[in-house]
């Protein structure tokens, strides 16, 4: 009897040791895949962009073997929990909300927030300017809550399930402006579809800073931590940053 | 189980409803009166007839409705002629346009139901109309139609409660019908589970409402007794 249980015993710590190794040895970053410049799919279906080149260039540091998973994005926290991927790199901005399901690193880049709309139009972007028009964001973002909580009774308010369903939006004209991550809205601008849009006034609030998020007390987060810091000072932060925006996000 | 959370927000999750009904509703009716000349001219047996219906029903029933419903929201408005065309009050809607891809889409459908249905009737109580005297016009409108109706009702229920989980798609285009509801207060509490579990419930409650309706509806039509064979 003893000995029975002493075999269990031994093997049940094999069995943890096993597992341990086999989740030590490769992480797996959630992400959402369709937020350029941040993280987005090329052609070849592979998951590219700023927050996959931050989220590998941490890996490095960690020594850690990092795999890609994608997931939609008002999924992906609960994905983060039922053990999907080990950590999000989805340009997530830290709220309280979100803090009471899963713990959040050092930011990591800081976003602020910036209406886009036509050039031809003029709007004033307060309350009285943005009265009855049609504003379009994504579900599930730090915009949305934005605008519910501060334009909720003023606007019409139109939730997409991605950033590019809002731009397509904005550029039919079924919306009116795109309240959206300052720097993606850049990056739209930019682009072909984008000439004949601008930023409209100010920021609207730019103490949205952006974290990648671990389940609650996960001890991963000092390890990223960590990481983070090193990538910064290195170098190598400034590098990636420079790729993609002449100015320094962090 | 967070049961206040749900009972929170079951008063945003009842406006859902109500959209979600007028979706289907409006689909499921609108859809039905277009399938019924589209199934006659399904069924006939001249081919230049029933060539057009059959590309039609092909290529609705061969893609997926969340595809359709993306082509006319997004798709059509990339064209600057339909923005500028008389349709674009509606095509702007996210509403309408939600209502025009689920009725094409159930009208594929339905057009089947209604010719399998029309192929159903013996055919000695064709033969015997067309005995009467009756022309083929009065065959097929006393005789013919109103027994593929009783044929096909069951079939047709059944695209009903599709079209209800299909009108799902329809928070894709911002619509806040049940399901875009669900996700919208999900996206403020996280928490799936529960939202989503209310949301399930309540679809199931109107499928059983309207299985309830279709069976009330095939007793008055006395579907049982029109079996083939009694």
């Amino acid at each position: 009897m003893n000995n029975c249980k002493k075999i269990l015993l031994a093997l049940a710590a094999v069995f943890a040791l096993v597992s341990q190794a086999a989740v030590a040895d490769k992480l797996r970053i959630g992400t959402e895949g369709a937020y350029p410049p941040f993280n987005l799919t090329d052609a070849s279906g592979k998951v590219v962009g700023f927050d996959m080149d931050i989220a590998h260039a941490l890996c490095a540091k960690m020594k850690a073997e990092c795999e890609v998973v994608t997931s939609d994005w008002d999924g992906i926290i609960p994905a983060l929990n039922a053990k999907k991927f080990d950590f999000i790199v989805a340009s997530m901005s830290i709220t309280d909300e979100r803090k009471q399901a899963v713990d959040f690193t050092d930011p990591y880049y800081t976003n602020k927030l910036q209406f886009i709309g036509p050039k031809s139009a003029k709007v004033a972007v307060d309350k009285a300017g943005l009265k009855g028009k049609a504003v379009g964001t994504q579900r599930a973002t730090i915009a949305g809550e934005w605008l519910e909580k501060n334009m909720g009774d003023a606007v019409d308010l139109k939730l997409y399930d991605t950033q590019e369903n809002a731009y397509l939006d904005l550029s039919s004209g079924r919306i009116d402006l795109v309240l959206g991550d300052v720097f993606v809205n850049w990056g739209w601008l930019k682009s072909d579809a984008g000439k004949e849009f601008e930023f409209k006034g100010e920021p609207v609030f730019d103490n949205d800073k952006i974290g990648i998020a671990v389940r609650k007390n996960d001890p991963l987060r000092e390890k990223l931590n960590a990481a983070l810091k090193e990538i910064i000072a290195d170098g190598t932060y400034k590098k990636i940053n420079d790729q993609y925006f002449p100015f320094s996000i962090l | 189980m967070q049961w206040d959370v749900i009972l929170q927000a079951l008063p945003k999750l009842l406006q859902g409803v109500v959209l979600t009904l007028e979706l289907v509703a409006l689909s499921c009716i609108a859809g039905l009166i277009f399938a019924i000349p589209m199934g006659i001219a399904r069924a006939s047996t001249r081919w230049y007839v029933r060539s057009l219906p059959y590309g039609y029903i092909f290529l609705f029933r061969g893609t997926p409705l969340l595809v359709q419903l993306f082509l006319v929201y997004y798709g059509l408005a990339q064209f600057e002629a339909v923005r500028q065309g008389p349709l674009w009050p509606y095509l702007r809607d996210p509403f309408w346009c939600a209502v025009i891809t689920m009725t094409m889409h159930t009208t594929a459908y339905i057009a089947e139901i209604v010719r399998g249905a029309l192929q159903a009737v013996p055919a000695g109580e064709i033969e015997a109309a067309r005995a009467l005297g009756m022309s083929k016009t009065q065959t097929l409108l006393f005789i013919t139609l109103p027994r593929a109706i009783r044929i096909g009702l069951p079939a047709y229920s059944n695209e009903v409660i599709l079209m209800l989980k299909g009108s799902a798609l329809a928070s894709t285009v911002t619509l806040l019908e049940l399901t875009g509801m669900a996700r919208t207060i999900i996206a403020r509490t996280y928490l799936p589970v529960e939202i989503f579990f209310a949301a399930g419930v309540l679809y199931l409650l109107i499928a059983y409402v309207l299985v309830l309706g279709f069976k009330l509806l095939e007793k008055v039509l006395r579907v049982d007794t029109g079996q083939l064979g009694r």
